[in-house]
């Protein structure tokens, strides 16, 4: 800030001061001001005298005070000076007085005029001064002269300013009222008309002349305080003008004089105007003059503190002398500090404007140092100091104050002075950063806005309306009770609740009792047989079948005639309708004779039963020589006539016969036909048979002698044919149907005529029951029986009466009679409240105490209509199976008895009885029935539905079985257009309301509202993209699990959304259907499978995912154990090693913040070793090869010059050449990153297919001058890069590891032709490469920003595994891999296919490898296993953890990662009887991941199941790079050694303190099972296949090498690759490791001429585009010459199972020069 | 993708106040969780605000007045966007520990809203746990905030209330009519505008 600026606002700041200090003279105006706030609290002085001299009085105590306190403060003054002063001040003090009193005389004229202020006109001139200074001399000057002029030019200022209109009103009304009293927000007042404020304002001016006279005795305790507050400031205030510029301070004082004296004149001035209004002067003076003398005192103390100002106000007095009176000066002395005391507050706040407060995103810092200083930034204290009107008004505008005017300004509302000032500042402070509007908070005084004080006086309350709102008026109602509740049968209807169900007992019988005696029992029997008699008699059927049968044999005699008689007078139908008539007529009179002779039999057995019962019952009387029941069997006999019988017999036996035979005959008509036709099927099939058995025997012959599996498909169909022939079962041979025997079928008639009719001549029997026998009275019985009626007597039974399951009343117990009868004939009434559901009747027993159930039964729930008028009695059967021992004469129940003396029938009653009753609706006395309404109309609640639907009523009812409906309705016959069935027709019509087919709906419908809520049909659904887009998206399907803003309508949708997802499904559509004949046919197989099984595991794993726990959720710290504990304890004391510094983390970024096109990978290549060299260059380096042997070696010759490529994602960055073989490079290659679909979610990026691919080449560069003149002018080369190996890390690998660091080695060819590797070209036969040595590669790739690694998964899922074993398990795991402390790869348990965790032993077994290896080695089924296709289980199955396939499925999806081909290879080393072991460990690049181990001579070795490769434990160019355990069928040893790098460990497994084994002594092996098949079957791979594939393979390649290079003629040297191709198997056979020598010398003797570079690549095959990536990635094409030949030889070896090996071998050949 | 037919909503409001019986000093961070088709186009999507003890009367408020104002534009009404509350304080240890979380839907009507949303917290799984997590001041926290405007997985825990976030919203919305989602009461949608409103004031 520049000193003028500081200037400037230091002059806006006094402007304010002065305001202020005016403000403080006048009273009215120390509610705003705090140092003003207790010294006159009356503002009002315009009517009242008092008022006037208070003021006087104050002013001069203040300017009193002042003087005095300058005076001491000065420096020179002393203390005589002082009192001198002082008293000269008290003189000059009551001078004053008398001086106002005069002038209070003056003529009210002036007054008048004065009611308004000529102080805006001041105001003005001032602000105008102040512009217009800008130099300090000039403001002196200025203030010079305004001193001098005050006194002159005030007055007739003063005069010119009163507005000539008020003149006449304002002098009686508005004595001289104090300025600041109008705030000026009054504004509005003004449109008040005068009148009204005047009579305001004299009522005020009464009220405050009141309370004036007690407010002056505060006054002085006020004041004290106030001299408190403000030295308080004060002291605050000085300290800082010293700090500050104390030049500028000075000026400022300076320049504030100025102001203050002109102000002050002013003041006076008016003051003196005014004075005359306030009368009686004299009046307060004394008080005024305690309170100066008191405030004298008190001011010393302040002395010292007001140091500087002394000086200046000593000068103001000075000028000011004159006018003793002084008003503010007192507050004089603090202001000018007040600028200089807020100088750093504003310093402070110019600098925040720039850095307003700005919201972060949740980054919370806990530094307490930087919370402070940001606080600092945020926080603003205001002070509570004043703060000049000027300042608040603004620098362009002049402060006014409308009271002083003359407007009306109300009372203020009282608000602290100190928290107004604060208010103030903050305002100031928005006002300073820039918002000037907060500048409309100010009033043109500079006081802030306020509406006048809007209390009452007195207090009121407000009018309190006599109506209630209609609205919340509350209507009275009765309370109502309700009897029940809606639960019973009708809660919601008053009154009518009253139901009663009454129901009648009458009697209870017992059909059999424990206590019937044998002859009871048979009495019984012999009565309901007789009323079966009497029924039967009744019916008669027998009579009425025969006279039906007689009727029916007449009409279908008469109906054959009729026919017979008309057969050619009718057409077809009529004719078959008779015949079907008189069918039918036949079928009915069979029917009706069976029905006759049934009847027949019953009678004549019933009757039979009744004689032989009664005949018991006589000899029972007769054996116990009494009676016991009162029934008597009377029989009468009617003979009949014995010939008339015969003939009638003999008639009926005949015609009976004769029907027989008719039928009999028709059936065998019928019978015949069918015989017929079975039979030719039968020769048929025994025809059929015989030849389809022939041409088996001869096929059977065929194949035996021929052993081609080639076979015509037509033989193939035949053959299956005809074993489908012969395993038809044999038809039997049907039976011919037998002629009628007459003989025998009479004889059966006959017979049955004598079993059930009455024989001839047989009297026809006539039976009566009467119980008129006479009951021998019991003293006349045994003793037996006597006791037995006893008992009878004795057994009391009574009966409970049972609604809804509650017992709700019981009959009397009554004694059961002799004849085991009970009667009540009494009617219990219920009234009942719930609705019915049952009535249930107990009948018990009691014999002495207590009581036995015997039965007990439902009544149904009576009808409505049915009434206690109308009801009659109904009879109940029950039945017990209670077992009663028998006892004496009685039988017992349940318990076997016999009749009579002979034991030989045995017979078992139960205790059966029949209950008399009946249960009715109550009437009331006006035979209203008493019946609940509800149940009038029962199921009301289907009723709306069945408007709806007529099905959902039927369905509702549960009642009918539309199908049979529908069935009954066509059998009929039921006329579908008469109106009464209309219902049903309506019902049983389908939908197509075809009326002719009478089928019911075939559906069920359980809403069938339901089609209401689909807002549209399924088909507009499926059609519709954007339906199908969300609901893809809701599938989570990868393409469009993270697409955002769906559109909201279809025709936004992009028209290529699913072009990509079509034809993925369109690519799975053609998997799963075959009949494809690809070349590749097997592999699409595979592929199938994969399919399968991936989208089997997905959606497992989609439930899976879905289901979180515990620790998913929440974020919990364990509970910390000792051992933990423990350790953190000793990293507190553990040794600081400031040299060895631990590697910190990145911090990982979150996949939403990236936006992704910073994310890049970062391969830092570091060196390379044991590049092969040039062979030109090592030759001549070398001590002898092939041609020259030049033992100096020319320096400028260079060995080779490598540099490597990195290819990722289509990107491709070099590095620079390097020199030599073993070339550092150093360089640090930035590749870009990019996501599919963008998503940097960790799902989506461990499903990133692409690999990063580094290629090392050498820089070749060819002179290619053509003119040899030119040489030493012009160089003309070309470069070529000639490929010499490569290296491929999959994206996933470095996103898994984070980073990837170390030596790997580098996938070079078995025979890099025209390289050979350094170190070897010594010896003359080492030509080739030896495969001990390869070029090594020393890289650090990582990336940039690190990515979030997806949360592992939880791995434990479902299991069958036993839980102790896990348990077990677990713990082991626990406690080892808590041993160390980077934690060392353990596994117990992995997931399968099913996503089941299975103990990791479960997948070994010997398993045999196919047969072509038994007796080859270890190496080549090692080369089968890594021939397998890798393929991590992150791209089978993205998102998902690690999934352990087992070897049949590994096998069969020809996929799978590095522990599928581990146990592969381990179980194929188990079966060939060598020791193996899983290993489970870290290696690089993988990460973590499983290596074999196995055991040959108590040699071990490491196997990558992977590459085939075999290492020695001490190898130190071995991948694996640590050990966590080894598993093998029978249990898992964990790796307890200090060190787990393979070639620091011990191997011997039995030493407990190197391997701890998770099955030992303790842990026993539960024995496991293998879930490993027993065999696995190979098939043989198909040999015309594969030379196909071969022969694809080579023309897609050369096909392709001629599109690459299209800009040049490529020529094909068909010798060469001859020779290539003779040498490629040579290759496989040698597991691709060691090359025959023999192969290059040969076609280094054939094309001596020629330079030749290549070298055969070898891969598994998967598909026939990686093989042509690989060899684009070589660059062998890009020869950019015309000279140059290509050769090319591709060899496909098969391996069983489809398992192939691809070798490409590709070489340039250019002449020698 | 020039998708035109968006409706915006434009949710401001604040997080006004708290009631937190048993504690004092906290402070609050706000996350909004919406659905895929959902875009903020303005604003912030998550804020932290200052740290407020109680008010020493009777109401024992914790106030913030912390602003939230956020456009949001989307196609697709699934998903609607939740404010999730998330509250910590300091425990008796002085360690900051979370104090409740809680979770809204922005008011799905447009007007002025208040809400009171309680707010619980996760539970120690056991009393063991329970002590330590007091004694080492790790109340048990939800892994990601968020979870709580999900309903996945939420089963396994076990919460428990501790006061109320009272939040006032005001909400815009635009076009939300012209996608066919109307999102009014009837009675609100179709305001009877009295018949002299227009008169008088064309008459003046």
């Amino acid at each position: 800030m520049t000193s003028n600026a500081r200037r400037k606002r230091k002059d806006e700041r006094l402007v304010q001061s002065e305001d202020e200090e005016e403000g403080i003279s006048n009273p009215s105006m120390e509610g705003d001001l705090p140092e003003m706030t207790g010294t006159d609290s009356s503002p009002e002085m315009e009517a009242a005298e008092a008022d006037a001299l208070v003021k006087t009085l104050k002013t001069k105590r203040r300017k009193k005070k002042k003087e005095l306190a300058d005076e001491v403060i000065s420096p020179k003054d002393d203390l005589a000076r002082q009192l001198k002063e002082a008293k000269r001040k008290s003189q000059q003090k009551i001078e004053d007085a008398e001086r106002e009193e005069m002038e209070e005389s003056a003529p009210m004229s002036v007054v008048a005029d004065d009611g308004t202020l000529p102080m805006p006109e001041e105001e003005e001139r001032e602000s105008v001064l102040e512009e217009a200074e800008g130099e300090e001399v000039r403001r002196l000057r200025k203030k010079k002269e305004e001193t001098e002029e005050t006194l002159i030019e005030g007055p007739p200022g003063e005069e010119e300013e009163t507005p000539p209109p008020r003149e006449e009103e304002e002098p009686p009304a508005k004595p001289p009222s104090p300025v600041p009293k109008e705030p000026s927000d009054e504004m509005p007042s003004k449109s008040l008309s005068i009148k009204e404020k005047m009579r305001m304002r004299m009522e005020k001016a009464k009220e405050e002349a009141l309370s004036e006279v007690k407010e002056e005795e505060k006054e002085s305790r006020k004041e004290r305080r106030l001299q408190r507050d403000k030295k308080q400031t004060t002291r605050f205030d000085e300290t800082k003008p010293y700090i500050g510029s104390p030049h500028a301070s000075f000026e400022i004082d300076e320049n504030e004089l100025d102001r203050i004296t002109e102000e002050k004149r002013l003041q006076r001035l008016e003051r003196r105007k005014k004075m005359p209004a306030k009368g009686r002067e004299g009046f307060q003076m004394p008080t005024a003059e305690e309170a100066f003398d008191f405030f004298t005192r008190e001011w010393k103390d302040e002395e010292k503190e007001e140091v500087e100002e002394g000086v200046e106000k000593a000068e103001t007095e000075k000028a000011e002398k004159k006018e003793g009176e002084e008003a503010a000066e007192q507050e004089g002395a603090p202001k000018p500090d007040k600028p200089e005391d807020e100088q750093p507050l504003i310093t402070q706040d110019d600098e925040m404007v720039s850095d307003l407060p700005t919201m972060m995103c949740a980054a919370y810092t806990p530094d307490i140092n930087e919370q402070i200083k940001k606080e600092g930034e945020i926080y603003f204290v205001p002070s509570a100091a004043e703060i000049p009107a000027t300042q608040k008004v603004g620098a362009d505008f002049e402060v006014r104050r409308l009271e002083d005017e003359g407007f009306y300004v109300g009372k203020r509302p009282s608000a602290g002075s100190r928290n107004q000032n604060r208010m103030e500042h903050r305002l100031l402070k928005e006002i300073e950063k820039g918002r000037e509007s907060s500048r409309a908070w100010f009033g043109e005084d500079g006081s802030l806005l306020a509406l006048p004080d809007p209390l009452r006086s007195l207090p009121s309350r407000p009018p309190m309306p006599e109506e209630v709102e209609p609205v919340l008026k509350l209507d009275y109602k009765k309370a109502v009770i309700r009897e029940f509740d809606s639960r019973y049968i009708d809660g919601t209807t008053e009154g009518i609740g009253h139901y009663q169900l009454d129901v009648d007992l009458n009697q209870v019988f017992f059909t059999h009792h424990h206590l019937y005696s044998k002859e009871h029992a048979l009495a019984q029997k012999l009565t309901s047989l007789y009323e079966q008699y009497v029924i039967r008699e009744r019916k008669n059927m027998t009579a009425y079948l025969g006279e039906k049968l007689k009727a029916l044999k007449n009409s279908a005699l008469h109906l054959q005639d009729h026919i017979a008689a008309h057969k050619s007078e009718y057409n077809l139908t009529d004719r078959s309708n008779y015949d079907r008539r008189l069918q039918d007529y036949r079928a009915e009179i069979i029917q009706t004779r069976q029905q006759r002779d049934r009847e027949e039999k019953t009678d004549r057995t019933l009757l039979r039963h009744i004689l032989a019962t009664w005949k018991a019952i006589k000899k029972e009387r007769e054996l116990q020589t009494f009676t016991n029941t009162p029934v008597k069997l009377q029989i009468r006999k009617e003979d009949g006539n014995k010939v008339e019988d015969e003939r009638v017999w003999k008639q009926e036996v005949l015609a009976e016969i004769e029907e027989l035979r008719d039928e009999h005959e028709r059936e065998y008509r019928r019978n015949m036909l069918t015989y017929e036709e079975e039979m030719k099927r039968y020769q048929n099939q025994i025809q059929a048979k015989a030849e389809a058995q022939k041409r088996v025997d001869k096929r059977r012959k065929k194949i035996g002698s021929k052993q081609s599996i080639r076979s015509g498909a037509e033989d193939d169909e035949q053959h299956e044919k005809d074993l489908e022939l012969l395993s038809e079962a044999d038809l039997t041979p049907p039976d011919e149907p037998s002629h009628f025997d007459d003989a025998t079928v009479r004889e059966s008639v006959e017979k049955k005529a004598r079993e059930n009719r009455r024989r001839p001549g047989e009297p026809k029997l006539h039976l009566e029951l009467s119980n008129t026998a006479t009951i021998t009275p019991t003293q006349n019985c045994n003793l037996d029986e006597q006791r037995r009626r006893a008992d009878v007597s004795k057994c009391m039974i009574f009966v409970k009466i049972l609604f809804n399951n509650k017992e709700v009343s019981r009959t009397n117990m009554k004694p059961l009679s002799q004849d085991f009868k009970v009667s009540y004939g009494q009617i219990y009434s219920m009234k009942i409240v719930q609705w019915p559901e049952s009535i249930a009747f107990q009948v018990h027993e009691s014999i002495g105490l207590g009581s036995t159930l015997v039965a007990e039964l439902c009544a149904p729930i009576p009808d409505t209509s049915v009434t206690s008028v109308s009801v009659q009695l109904e009879d109940l059967e029950f039945s017990s199976d209670r077992k009663e021992k028998l006892n004496r004469a009685a039988v017992g129940s349940g318990m076997p008895f016999t009749y009579g003396s002979d034991n030989s029938q045995l017979e078992i009653l139960m205790t059966t009885g029949i209950l008399t009753y009946s249960v009715a609706w109550a009437v009331d006395e006006h035979g209203q029935a008493l019946v609940p309404p509800a149940l009038v109309n029962a199921n009301t609640m289907f009723t709306h539905m069945k408007k709806m639907d007529p099905l959902a009523a039927i369905g509702a009812a549960g009642v009918m079985d539309l199908k049979k409906l529908a069935d009954w309705f066509a059998s009929s016959h039921l006329d579908p257009n008469d109106p009464s069935n209309a219902d049903i027709v309506y019902l049983l019509r389908g939908k197509g309301g075809d009326t002719s087919h009478l089928t019911p709906a075939e559906y069920f419908r359980l809403e069938q509202l339901m089609v209401e809520f689909d807002f549209v049909t399924q088909q507009e659904l499926e059609e519709n993209k954007r339906f199908r887009l969300i609901q893809l998206r809701d599938e989570e399907v990868q393409e469009f699990k993270n697409y955002k803003m769906v559109p909201a309508h279809e025709r936004e949708v992009p028209r290529d959304v699913f072009t990509e997802y079509e034809r993925k499904k369109r690519e799975e559509q053609r998997l799963k259907s075959e009949g494809d004949h690809d070349i590749e046919t097997q592999r699409m197989a595979v592929k199938r499978y994969r399919q399968k099984i991936r989208d089997q595991v997905m959606r497992r794993f989609r439930r899976q995912a879905h289901m979180k726990n515990w620790e998913d959720m929440v974020k919990e710290d364990m509970v910390p154990n000792i051992a933990l504990l423990g350790t953190s304890l000793m990293k507190v004391f553990a040794r600081r090693t400031p040299l060895k510094p631990q590697r910190k983390k990145q911090k990982k970024v979150v996949a939403q913040s990236i936006k992704g096109d910073e994310v890049r990978i970062i391969v830092n290549i570091s060196r390379a070793q044991n590049v092969p060299v040039r062979l030109s260059a090592a030759m001549q380096a070398g001590s002898g090869a092939v041609t020259s042997r030049q033992d100096t070696r020319p320096l400028e010759q260079t060995m080779v010059r490598p540099f490597v490529e990195v290819m990722f994602q289509h990107h491709c960055i070099r590095t620079s050449v390097g020199d030599g073989s073993n070339p550092s490079f150093n360089e640090e290659l930035e590749v870009p990153f990019r996501a599919p679909f963008d998503d940097y979610s960790p799902g989506n990026l461990q499903t990133v297919p692409d690999a990063v691919f580094l290629n090392i080449f050498d820089e070749v560069v060819v002179d290619i001058q053509e003119d040899d003149r030119e040489r030493g002018r012009m160089v003309h080369q070309r470069i070529e890069k000639k490929w010499l190996g490569s290296l491929k890390i999959p994206f996933t690998t470095i996103y898994f590891n984070g980073k990837i660091d170390g030596t790997f080695r580098v996938n070079a060819p078995p025979v890099l032709l025209g390289y050979v590797y350094e170190g070897l070209s010594h010896g003359p036969d080492d030509i080739g490469i030896n495969k001990d040595l390869k070029t090594l590669l020393g890289l650090f790739i990582s990336i940039q920003p690190p990515l979030t690694q997806p949360e592992p998964v939880k791995e434990r899922f479902s299991t069958n595994e036993d839980e102790a074993t896990m348990v077990q398990a677990d713990q082991w795991k626990e406690q080892i891999s808590s041993r160390f402390t980077p934690k060392r790869e353990l596994k117990t348990f992995v997931t399968d296919v099913n996503f089941k965790s299975v103990f990791i032993t479960r997948y070994f077994r010997p398993i045999n490898p196919p047969d072509e290896f038994t007796g080859k080695g270890p190496e080549l089924v090692a080369r089968y296993v890594s021939l397998i296709p890798f393929v991590p289980d992150a791209a089978i199955f993205p998102g998902l953890c690690d999934i352990w396939n087992t070897c049949d499925q590994f096998l069969a999806m020809l996929s799978g990662d590095e522990e599928e081909h581990a146990i592969l290879l381990v179980n194929y080393f188990l079966h060939m009887g060598i020791k193996a072991w899983l290993i489970c460990g870290n290696a690089i690049p993988e990460g973590p991941t499983a290596y074999v181990l196995t055991e040959e001579a108590n040699v071990h070795y490491i196997w990558n199941p992977s590459s085939g490769e075999r290492f020695r434990t001490n190898d130190a160019t071995c991948p694996l790079r640590s050990i966590g355990c080894i598993v093998n069928n029978e249990n898992i040893w964990a790796n307890i050694q200090p060190y787990d790098k393979p070639d620091q460990m011990m191997y011997s497994l039995t030493e407990t303190s190197c391997w701890e084994p998770l099955f030992n002594n303790s842990r026993r092996n539960p024995g496991l099972q293998s879930i490993q098949p027993e065999r696995l079957y190979y098939l043989q791979t198909d040999k015309d296949f594969v030379t196909e594939l071969q022969e694809k393979i080579q023309h897609v390649l050369k096909n392709k090498v001629m599109d690459w290079r299209s800009r040049y003629i490529t020529r094909w040297n068909r010798h060469c690759s001859q020779i290539m191709r003779k040498t490629l198997p040579l290759l496989e056979e040698s597991l691709g490791k060691s090359v025959d020598q023999d192969h290059i010398k040969e076609l280094e003797a054939s094309f001596s001429s020629y330079k030749v570079s290549g070298f055969p690549i070898n891969m598994p095959f998967t598909e026939v585009d990686p093989i042509v990536e690989t060899v684009y990635a070589t660059g062998v094409h890009g020869h950019e010459s015309n000279e140059i030949e290509f050769a090319l030889a591709v060899y496909v070896h098969p391996y069983p199972n489809s398992v192939l090996s691809v070798w490409v071998y590709v070489a340039s050949l250019m002449k020698n020069r | 993708m020039a998708s035109s037919s968006v409706f915006l909503v434009m949710v401001s409001g604040q997080i006004e106040s708290a009631e937190f019986p048993e504690f004092d000093e906290i402070y609050l961070r706000y996350n909004l969780h919406y659905g895929q088709d959902w875009l903020v186009t303005s604003g912030l999507e998550e804020g932290i605000s200052q740290v407020a003890k109680k008010s020493q009367d009777d109401r024992q408020q914790i106030v913030w007045n912390f602003p939230i104002d956020v456009t949001f534009k989307s196609t697709n009404p699934h998903g609607w966007p939740q404010l999730v509350v998330h509250c910590y304080g300091s425990d008796f240890w002085g360690t900051e520990v979370s104090r409740g979380y809680g979770v809204c839907h922005i008011p799905i009507t447009p007007g002025k809203h208040k809400l009171k949303i309680p707010m619980f917290v996760p539970e120690s799984s056991s009393l063991l746990q329970k002590f330590t997590s007091w004694f080492l001041s790790r109340r048990p926290e939800y892994v990601d905030a968020r979870v709580i405007a999900r309903g996945e997985g939420r089963e396994v825990t076990r919460v428990r209330s501790q006061g109320f976030v009272n939040i006032s919203f005001n909400v815009i919305m635009k076009d939300m009519k012209k996608l066919g989602y109307d999102v009014l009461p009837s009675d609100v949608s179709t305001v009877n505008v009295p018949e002299n409103v227009g008169t008088t004031a064309t008459e003046a």
